[in-house]
């Protein structure tokens, strides 16, 4: 059964969903105040980075992009490690999670 | 049939979640919306023959990483937050630089879909052993010094978030 270009899935539709995911994270990057949710966009768009990289593993039959997506969650663990700890030593001292209230090296 | 079906169940799942997350006032709820959201993803690796990075997803995703972050929203009290602004002054200028960036976005499929050629797919290797087998393979063959390199920054990452969030001993 053939419905346009809804069906069947190809490559192209990870991409798009990939986009898609990218733009979200992006945006929520931009428009949040609160750091914990920035955090979680951050997150939001390295899974986007490792959708494209399984997809095109997928249509090339090559492991290294799933090897390559291993490494990518490997960074984004220790991104969020230590990302977290300096949000609790930040909130230690400045009683603050909101990222416009942490101004202290704007001039 | 299926695969279709399941594809957009999965996409459904994953870009709900993400708007949800960056949505919702509580960080708790974001914290759940970005595990559903994650679920999804790890549902689309499962369809793209990826077994060993669904299990990955699951288990250090939404098993280790989501729990550290609802620790974190739990240790620095974000009731306080969740009554102040949402989002922040530039909420026009993010949204316009997102909405900028989708209309690029929107040109380029329009426009130029035709002159890209991804290509048919390669034809999966019959024979191949599973994908736990082949990943652990390339891994320990030829990716062994960026796997040596990853377990030195795990090590620096531990080091430094105990630094970082230990309290002062004068």
């Amino acid at each position: 059964m053939d419905t346009g270009i809804l069906h069947p899935i190809t490559t192209a539709h990870y991409l798009v969903l990939s986009a898609l995911l990218l733009l979200i994270g992006t945006i929520g990057l931009l428009v949040r105040r609160n750091v914990v949710v920035m955090m979680m966009s951050i997150e939001l768009i390295l899974n986007a980075v490792n959708v494209n990289l399984i997809a095109f593993s997928r249509h090339l039959q090559d492991l290294g992009g799933q090897i390559f997506a291993i490494f990518v969650i490997v960074v984004a663990v220790a991104e969020a490690a230590v990302g977290l700890g300096i949000l609790i030593a930040l909130f230690r001292n400045k009683e603050t999670v909101q990222v416009d209230e942490i101004d202290l090296l704007k001039w | 049939m299926l695969d279709t079906f399941f594809f957009y169940a999965f996409a459904l799942l994953a870009i709900a979640g993400a708007i949800l997350t960056i949505s919702l006032r509580s960080a708790v709820h974001c914290a759940i919306a970005l595990i559903a959201s994650l679920a999804g993803v790890a549902g689309l690796y499962l369809l793209q023959k990826a077994e060993f990075l669904f299990a990955v997803q699951i288990v250090l995703y939404i098993g280790g990483i989501m729990v550290l972050f609802l620790f974190v929203i739990m240790l620095v009290n974000l009731d306080q937050a969740a009554r102040e602004r949402q989002f922040h002054r530039r909420f026009w200028a993010g949204i316009a630089a997102g909405g900028a960036t989708a209309a690029l976005f929107a040109v380029f499929l329009l426009k130029g879909w035709g002159s890209i050629q991804l290509g048919e797919p390669a034809p999966p290797d019959p024979n191949a052993p599973g994908n736990v087998e082949q990943l652990a393979d390339t891994l320990f063959r030829d990716y062994l010094v960026p796997f040596e390199l990853a377990s030195l920054l795990l090590l620096v990452a531990i080091v430094g978030s105990v630094i970082m969030a230990k309290k002062r001993v004068s």
